[in-house]
């Protein structure tokens, strides 16, 4: 199983709105619990997930231990060109996680 | 455990409000004996009124249900799958009424509860001292894009037992080898939440026999089930490569459906099934609604001790319309708060305070002839909600004789439920 799901429509209509939903596997944990032996479990989340476009940015989420497991993130924007969309999460403990889909325009 | 709870302020007031009650009512008894009205007759509704009847056999108790004969829920996968005719799941009320219950075959169509009547869908007017409500669940047809009644004629849901069960296994007898069986199931809260599971069990035990290329996918708006691992343990034991369930946090959430192509959307992904059983999510039966019984879940709010509605009062919700707390809407749980609904109101008409309930409940899962496992629970009300004080579910390391021993108590236990209510 792949840790990140999206899905970006493969064709779209110059100028029109399109939805893109992204799923990333991930345990969120807030860093605010403890075991029963009294140790904090440490903090471990995504704390930033980017799109870009063709290279450039359109969207970005910045996430806080408040974020429940496997955060699923869908946004929408305007397709302009064919072209390429680059998702990136990035969070505790060295993780990196990317993935990409291209879209048609006609 | 045995835990001693002190009275509290709202105890005793609950505790004057029935006294103030009792003397309320005392007009409308000294001109006859209470009159409770029963509304559903299923196995919270059926054993709630023969209960009510055996504790105090002057109670007038009528029930009121459209269906003349019953078709019960559990074990109606077997009938899916072949192995048991619908005929074996369907009981009449003729023992009930023999109880000297009123056995009324209508719908119950307007509920006045300032007045304390029920009109039902002929036009005549009932009234009671005390409702008990037991409808069950509806399917919500506005709740997935694409589901609504005339596509579950053809993407059945199958989730109240009887055409719809048909329906499920002609479609699966027609289907050609090699099809895809998908099965979309909501998120909780649901009625019978493993009975899913052991759905797409029995669908593959039928298969494997007779179309062995087949697959099945779950599609699942939940990461985890009951009796998960010992669901896991049987597919892999049993139908290896056939069964695949796409959880929640892997998009396996249904977002949409198409009965025109037989298609089912997720978030992430689209699937054409050959046989498609989509489980809608559900909510009280629409009685609940028009009694204004249920909240903007679609459920009913009670108290957990007396079962009394916390919106309407005279009026008592049991079974899967309740919203019960840790308590699963299962069969077995809606018979035990019958039973504990009609000890509740013979009480409060005596103008004794309730007895806190401790329920019952079993959940036996058949994941092949001679192949099953349960999960039993015992639930009692903590602060203001049913929680499980003691559950029980069967190892999942387990030699094939426990496996066939539980099977055959599965049987015992449906002979019995079935008896308590219709027998």
């Amino acid at each position: 199983m792949p840790s990140a799901l999206i899905n970006v429509p493969a064709k779209a209509k110059r100028g029109s709105v399109i939805e893109i939903k992204t799923l990333m596997s991930h345990i969120m944990e807030t860093g605010y619990r403890h075991t029963a032996s009294g140790d904090v479990v440490p903090r471990d989340i995504i704390t930033s997930f980017t799109c870009r476009f063709n290279g450039t940015e359109i969207f970005r989420a910045d996430l806080y231990p408040a974020i429940a497991a496997n955060p699923f993130i869908t946004f929408f924007t305007t397709v302009t060109e064919s072209g390429k969309f680059e998702f990136e999460w990035i969070g505790d403990k060295g993780f990196s996680e990317t993935a990409q889909a291209s879209i048609t325009v006609e | 455990m045995a835990v001693t709870r002190h009275p509290t302020r709202r105890d005793v007031v609950r505790g004057a409000a029935v006294v103030a009650a009792a003397a309320l009512a005392r007009p409308s008894l000294a001109q006859g004996a209470p009159r409770i009205a029963v509304i559903g007759g299923g196995f919270g509704g059926a054993v709630c009124a023969r209960a009510l009847r055996r504790l105090d056999a002057k109670l007038q108790v009528t029930l009121i249900e459209p269906n003349k004969t019953f078709t019960a829920c559990p074990f109606s996968n077997e009938v899916i799958a072949g192995l048991r005719e619908l005929s074996a799941q369907q009981f009449t009320y003729d023992k009930v009424a023999a109880d000297g219950i009123t056995v009324v075959a209508q719908a119950a169509a307007k509920i006045d509860a300032q007045a304390r009547t029920i009109t039902l869908s002929d036009g005549t007017t009932l009234s009671y001292d005390r409702l008990v409500l037991a409808p069950g669940i509806d399917m919500r047809f506005d709740a997935l894009p694409g589901y609504d009644e005339a596509a579950a004629e053809r993407m059945p849901h199958a989730w109240k037992a009887g055409a719809q069960t048909l329906l499920l296994r002609r479609q699966l007898e027609a289907m050609d080898d090699g099809g895809l069986v998908v099965i979309a199931v909501p998120a909780a809260p649901l009625r019978c939440p493993p009975a899913p599971y052991e759905r797409a069990s029995l669908i593959a035990h039928y298969l494997k026999a007779t179309k062995p290329k087949s697959k099945i996918l779950v599609l699942d708006a939940k990461d985890n089930y009951s009796q998960q691992k010992l669901f896991e343990r049987a597919w892999a034991d049993l139908y290896p490569g056939m069964i695949e369930r796409i959880a929640l946090s892997q998009g396996g959430r249904v977002t949409s459906v198409d009965s025109a192509t037989n298609e089912i959307i997720t978030d992430f992904g689209n699937y054409t099934a050959a046989v498609a059983n989509v489980i809608p999510p559900q909510r009280a039966g629409r009685i609940a609604e028009i009694a204004g019984a249920a909240d903007h879940t679609g459920w009913c709010p009670i108290d957990p001790v007396s079962f009394a509605s916390k919106l309407v009062p005279n009026i008592h919700v049991i079974g899967d319309a309740a919203i019960a707390g840790g308590i699963p809407k299962s069969a077995s749980a809606a018979a035990a708060q019958g039973r504990a609904c009609a000890a509740a109101i013979v009480n409060a008409l005596a103008g004794k305070a309730p007895e806190t309930p401790r329920l019952d409940g079993a959940c036996y899962n058949t994941v092949a002839p001679g192949y099953a496992f349960s999960l039993k629970g015992i639930y009692q009300p903590r602060e203001d909600q049913y929680a499980e004080a003691e559950v029980t579910t069967s190892p999942v390391d387990a030699p094939r004789e426990v496996r066939e021993r539980e099977a055959d108590q599965a049987l015992d236990w449906f002979r019995a439920i079935t008896g308590d209510a219709f027998g």
